[in-house]
């Protein structure tokens, strides 16, 4: 527990849930300066869905990611760049693509009960000798036994460590901490965890995290991130601060990149309201969130019911498409009723 | 009736629902199954009274009735199976990503490919969607169309899961290819749901003519020319028009010949290799049907 928290910011990539995908070249060289200035360890860059995440299901990017992945490198002196890969959505060409501008970690994500499908994917970054990651999504849905022997996996192509995400901001403390310390009392690897505040415990659970063990942790500036937003990673770095844990991330400037390059350009305030407290209730992938509101409008039916629908059919993350499926069908079955 | 004797290589299970495929049919005469070791999947066929070899290819290339071969197995076996095929003179029906031949989608393109000695079935999420994609374009005229097929991870076998990036970039291809879209992206989701899900594809397009009673229509009349051969599929969620952004979702039941009913992306490509082999037997080798190709 004395071990030093690496800060992996994902300001620009789970941010960009929240930023509608609508990063300018000029605001990511602008945090990725401040970001790294600060000493945060990795710099996660990528559409909210990972590499060539742009598309009509989870929304086009203004600025194409490798674009701002480019800036991003031309302006980072000490920390590591990062993208995101979702196999399925990217492939290992945007892999590539983005290693030749300047990625040098990434972390490459499935469903929690999908590891395999992972394989090629991260042999191909340890041949271009990049930090791997394996990222397992919507660690919710599964009991630990499960999650370990998905880590396996991942463990068996030889990532650098694994990150579990709590992608719909469903857990308490302590089923995060059943999480973590399965991996940690079983694999030699470090371990990270990536929390969602829809049930307004992503600080919490982090906490938690770093107390079973969990060496890097997932932040946003402002908390900036799909559904609540992620774990405010300037109040989280506080809090390290205050438990005597070192992050090696100056608070100062942290706090000055949130308030002053972050804080300005966000859309809307990172607040719990009921639609994103009902992903969290509902075990729902946080992303859904602005999809869902859209089709409310459009479909005339509540967010509300959406999302708990959604939940209930368990979908998984990326089934963006199955929001319009569920409006459309509750909207036919009002119409019914009338 | 005559039939048409027909051989299957790789007796996994694709292989094996392609045979109880094939003795359904009414111009296919299922005849000899190919592997290359002794497996569940040989002794099945033999148990059903069918010819087997593991000897590979080699077995079939003298068998001068076998007209149509379909292939079950690699694209690395199917690069070094297709010449020999070829210069046996039989018709090769290629389920792996070796793309020797032309992309097929039955109630497209087939008909416009009459001399082929080789016929690449694209993907199962190609066979789901690039119909609904091609009948957008042909009425709206489509700059961008966009896939999302999820299908069940007890459905997703190993060749499926080691090959991601495969699926991706070939149905992205054959989107433009095939269904004429300017640029085309596709995705693919595995939703592990217990009872597991049926497949369900979404097709997005981008048009530049937003007709929305046309599209209809279009996407309708292929609809119903899928149900031919594939009667599981449905719409489940007719065209949808927002702006000049096209939505429509498309639901996959198997037959359950072999497979369970949830697999129906297995279904869908095996079902339309059934239809390409079956199309080319009556006007080729069996000349039942006037017309066409």
């Amino acid at each position: 527990m004395n071990k030093k928290i690496n800060i992996v910011d994902t300001t620009m990539r789970d941010g960009s849930h929240a930023m509608s995908h609508s990063y300018s070249p000029e605001q990511v060289r602008t945090i990725a300066r401040g970001l790294d200035e600060a000493g945060v360890s990795i710099i996660e860059i990528s559409h909210g869905d990972g590499l060539a995440g742009s598309s009509i299901n989870y929304g086009f990017s203004a600025t194409r990611d490798i674009e701002l992945i480019r800036e991003a490198s031309g302006v980072i002196r000490h920390a590591t760049l990062g993208a995101l890969l979702i196999p399925g959505i990217g492939t290992i060409r945007d892999l590539q693509e983005a290693y030749d501008n300047g990625v040098r970690a990434v972390r490459i994500a499935t469903h929690v009960t999908e590891a395999d499908i992972a394989i090629e994917h991260i042999k191909a970054a340890k041949e271009l000798n990049m930090f791997t990651v394996g990222f397992l999504m919507m660690i919710h849905m599964v009991e630990p036994e499960k999650i370990l022997e998905q880590a396996r996996i991942f463990v068996d192509q030889g990532v650098d460590y694994i990150n579990l995400a709590d992608s719909a901001g469903y857990l308490t403390p302590d089923a995060v901490k059943a999480r973590i310390g399965i991996l940690k009392e079983n694999l030699d690897i470090p371990i990270g965890f990536h929390a969602h505040n829809n049930l307004g415990l992503a600080i919490a659970n982090s906490m938690a995290a770093v107390e079973e063990g969990a060496e890097y942790i997932d932040g946003t500036c402002r908390g900036l991130g799909a559904g609540a937003g992620n774990c405010q990673e300037e109040v989280f770095v506080a809090v390290m601060n205050r438990m005597g844990i070192d992050t090696g991330v100056d608070m100062d400037r942290l706090m000055e990149v949130a308030e002053k390059d972050v804080d300005p350009i966000m859309l809307r305030p990172q607040k719990i309201d009921t639609a994103s407290l009902m992903l969290g209730y509902s075990g729902v992938y946080s992303s859904f969130l602005l999809h869902a509101r859209r089709a409310a409008e459009q479909f005339d039916v509540p967010v509300k019911e959406i999302l708990v629908e959604l939940g209930r059919r368990k979908m998984v993350g990326g089934q963006e498409d199955m929001i319009v499926d569920v409006a459309y069908a509750l909207s036919q079955s009002k119409k019914h009723d009338q | 009736m005559e039939k048409v004797k027909v051989a299957i290589i790789g007796p996994g299970n694709i292989g094996t629902d392609l045979m109880y495929k094939v003795m359904r049919s009414d111009v296919l005469q299922m005849d000899y199954m190919v592997g290359i070791v002794e497996s569940e999947g040989i002794k099945r066929a033999r148990g059903l009274g069918f010819k087997t070899s593991t000897e590979g290819v080699e077995a079939i290339l003298g068998e001068k009735d076998i007209k149509i071969v379909f292939e079950a197995t690699s694209a690395k076996a199917h690069l070094h199976n297709a010449p020999l095929l070829k210069a046996a003179g039989k018709v090769a029906i290629d389920m792996t990503p070796a793309a020797v031949g032309p992309y097929v989608v039955p109630c497209v393109n087939l008909d416009s490919l009459s001399d082929e000695m080789n016929f690449n079935m694209v993907t199962c999420g190609g066979q789901a969607t690039v119909p609904i994609a091609y009948a957008i374009n042909r009425v709206a005229d489509s700059e961008y169309t966009e896939i999302v097929s999820c299908i069940s991870s007890k459905s997703a076998g190993p060749g499926t899961r080691a090959n991601i990036d495969e699926f991706t970039e070939t149905t992205a291809n054959a989107l433009r290819t095939v269904a004429g879209a300017d640029r085309s992206k596709a995705i693919i989701i595995l939703n592990p749901a217990d009872p597991p899900i049926m497949m369900i594809n979404t097709i997005y397009s981008l048009v530049r003519n937003p007709d929305e009673e046309a599209i209809r229509r279009s996407v309708e009349e292929i609809v119903g020319r899928i149900r031919q051969y594939v009667p599981g599929y449905k719409l489940r969620t007719p065209p949808i028009l927002d702006g000049n952004k096209v939505t429509v979702i498309i639901e996959v039941e198997g037959a359950g010949d072999f497979l369970p009913r949830y697999s129906g992306n297995l279904d869908i490509i095996n079902s339309a290799a059934v239809e390409v082999a079956s199309k080319i037997a009556r006007r080729r080798f069996l000349e039942t049907e006037t017309g066409g190709m």
